[in-house]
């Protein structure tokens, strides 16, 4: 694949113009060219992604003036400290896990059945349909959709009035209004990776479990589940990672503290102890990702 | 001998830049070549302050001619016509002098500072409450002022003039815009009988849903709340902190956090809670109640100054270090704190005038009558926001007091 051509001799062409000359060249070498394609997105990564990570992680070493809350230069492992000694970071840190799981286990109850339904039940034009159903949200903006949120589970707002005539009403603002929101946001990202892990399962297999005798419940526990495993892990990484790290929700509907909310407030007015603080969320996640990688949910992706 | 070239290449680079850079610089128009050669020296003067007794003030200002300022200012110092076409301060002044105006609001002082430390370079002039000026200050932010150039400057309240928050060492830092109180608000059809006390709505027991100011500096109304509520812990300023009393005022917001539905930041959500009934009682600013009373229908709401006293702000207008566009700098402050202008800046914001002069011009004819624009006694127990500070600003030595960062992580936990 990658051998270089031999040199062969030059056809005869009056002047070769330098384009193509240049062209020729680079044919010849791959790796340059390979090297000249990669540059600029890897120097992205390097620098605006990396970069910033490294910027992030060097800011958790310092400390702030009192006063000014600027960032001063000294070596100091006080916000690790902190993190560590002072029990709100541990309860926020805590709470937001536990939602973060809590919202990815309701995400794939819902997302499930929807995906299976699209991949193996549904006509060709009721999947389509079901797809773009699927898709249209993502095409508003979370901002929106946040807020819509906000006005359905406020006091006297939709989702009470429509429970009034049962004589119920709407959980109103706080932790479950913050799990409902996170659940209806992240959906799409649980349905799409199932759906498509469902997909990649061959009908045969079904019908072999079939003739072997499985019934339905059976061929779902020991064919489809074990095989769809990895692409609900791959859904549950967006889940997961994005409750993790969402600030606005738990603003918009409730008065509850999560990493996010602790970490921007802190940018303002601590950014040393804000770095320390990312640095948890960002360590959950690495654990998170070991962990779906021996779960296979790279080769889902 | 790879790494040297890249290295050839990496330092070639910065030339240009540098060259790019400066050369932009120099070939600024030539109507604000004067302008800028002052704030350059302004700057300089700024950076010096420290060695020399006195800063040299910038004198003359040049044309204004093409200027382009940017305010950070709390929600309603800088109207344009979008929020209300008959309130607009902008459009006048851009006719008037060629600047153009651009602002960009805040929810809290530490919204504001933060935005303005972390680009330095960004906005030319500031609102800022006495809980964001000194830090200002200090952090080299905002230049000296020459007073002389401020028109408006001779007719501000003398009460307002050459204070800790606006002038350090005897040098001033900007020119005072006006004061107001935080006020309790609440919903007239879900509370009765009315509450008249700041306790009241730290006592969950009263089955309030309580709407906050989310600040590390809402404490302090905490310890407002105790100067009159627990007299033996003998707070005398609310800024001004030891352990035991902060301690107290922890856990009296410990005590409140039950009974509190929403923390704001935005007055946009306080409006939206108050008008949905997620709140119905409240710390606020008079615009917002304002603002509630003035939709159709009207928001069943109304608003006290609690009997405790309260925190509050005295607000002056500051200019950037580094601007280039200190005329026009220069110019909408003045024009802001000109009678007229400042007049219906503080009916429309609901507080009271700095400009002693706007009493006169005001729509309503009571407006500095009823906002104690003149009334000393009336300010005693309103207690500017300022930053705490480790030596306590009390003036107590023999203790230490609680500095703005131990404020900011206690803040942290209450919200939990």
């Amino acid at each position: 694949m990658t051998t270089t051509a031999p040199d062969l001799p030059t056809p005869a062409r009056p002047s070769p113009s330098v384009r193509r000359r240049g062209a020729a060249w680079l044919h010849r070498h791959s790796h340059l060219r390979l090297a000249l394609i990669l540059a600029l997105p890897l120097a992205w990564l390097g620098v605006a992604y990396l970069g910033s990570l490294v910027v992030l992680f060097l800011n958790a070493f310092w400390t702030t003036d009192p006063f000014t809350s600027l960032v001063v230069r000294e070596f100091t492992l006080d916000n690790f400290g902190q993190l560590f000694t002072t029990s709100v970071y541990r309860t926020v840190t805590i709470r937001t896990v536990v939602m973060a799981t809590l919202v990815t286990a309701t995400c794939i109850l819902l997302a499930y059945p929807i995906a299976f339904y699209m991949a193996k039940v549904a006509s060709p034009r009721t999947r389509s349909v079901l797809a773009v159903a699927v898709l249209m949200p993502l095409w508003a903006s979370y901002l929106i959709k946040a807020y819509s949120w906000r006005l359905i589970l406020s006091q006297g707002g939709v989702l009470d009035w429509a429970l009034k005539p049962f004589g119920l009403s709407g959980p109103g603002f706080g932790d479950a209004a913050v799990w409902l929101t996170f659940t209806y946001l992240w959906l799409p990202f649980m349905i799409l990776p199932i759906f498509a892990g469902l997909e990649r399962i061959p009908t045969s297999l079904l019908e072999a479990s079939a003739d072997l005798g499985g019934r339905g419940w059976i061929t779902f526990r020991r064919v489809i589940l074990p095989l769809s495993i990895p692409a609900v892990v791959a859904g549950s990484i967006f889940t997961f990672s994005l409750t993790l790290g969402d600030y606005i929700v738990p603003g918009l509907v409730s008065t509850t503290q999560f990493i996010g909310n602790v970490i921007f407030i802190n940018v303002a007015q601590d950014l040393p102890l804000a770095a320390a603080y990312s640095l948890v969320p960002l360590a959950i996640m690495l654990i998170y990702l070991l962990v779906a990688r021996r779960l296979g949910a790279f080769q889902a992706l | 001998m790879r790494m040297r070239g890249v290295m050839a290449l990496a330092a070639s680079a910065a030339i240009v830049v540098g060259a790019c850079s400066n050369n932009g610089a120099s070939t600024a128009p030539s109507s604000t070549a004067a302008a800028s050669a002052a704030a350059t020296a302004a700057g300089s003067a700024a950076a010096s302050t420290a060695a020399s007794a006195g800063p040299s003030l910038p004198t003359e200002l040049g044309s204004t001619q093409g200027q382009t300022i940017n305010v950070l200012a709390w929600p309603g110092y800088v109207e344009n016509g979008s929020t209300d076409k008959t309130v607009d301060w902008v459009t006048d002044f851009q006719k008037q002098t060629g600047c153009t105006v651009n602002a960009q609001i805040f929810g809290t002082s530490d919204e504001a500072y933060t935005l303005f430390s972390t680009s330095p370079e960004q906005f030319d002039v500031i609102s800022a409450s006495g809980d964001a000026s000194l830090r200002l200050v200090r952090g080299g932010f905002v230049q000296p002022v020459n007073l002389d150039l401020f028109k408006s400057y001779p007719d501000i309240f003398p009460a307002l003039k050459n204070k800790p928050y606006n002038t350090v060492d005897g040098v001033a830092y900007g020119v005072p815009h006006g004061r107001g109180s935080n006020l309790l608000m609440w919903r007239t059809d879900q509370v009765t009988p009315a509450p008249t006390t700041w306790a009241q709505m730290f006592d969950p027991a009263n089955g309030y849903k309580v709407s906050i100011y989310d600040a590390p500096i809402y404490i302090a109304d905490a310890a407002v709340v105790l100067m009159k509520t627990k007299p033996e812990l003998n707070i005398k300023n609310p800024y001004a902190l030891d352990d035991t009393q902060f301690a107290a005022a922890v856990a009296l917001l410990n005590q409140q956090k039950p009974a509190v539905t929403q923390r704001w930041v935005d007055y946009l959500k306080q409006m939206d809670d108050f008008r949905a009934g997620n709140a119905n009682v409240g710390t606020t600013w008079q615009i917002i109640t304002n603002l509630l009373q003035g939709e159709t229908p009207p928001a069943k709401v109304d608003v006290i100054k609690p009997t405790e006293g309260a925190t509050g702000w005295s607000d002056t207008w500051m200019i950037n270090s580094k601007t280039k566009n200190l005329a026009c700098a220069y110019a909408y402050i003045d024009y802001l704190t000109s009678p007229e202008i400042n007049a219906k800046i503080a009916e429309w914001f609901g507080e009271a005038p700095g400009n002693s002069k706007s009493c006169a011009l005001t729509a309503a004819k009571d407006h500095c009558d009823i906002f104690h624009a003149d009334d000393d006694a009336f300010w005693q127990d309103v207690w500017y926001w300022q930053t705490p500070t480790a030596e306590c600003v009390d003036g107590r030595t023999d203790v230490k007091c609680k500095g703005f960062d131990d404020w900011i992580k206690a803040w942290t936990e209450i919200k939990g």
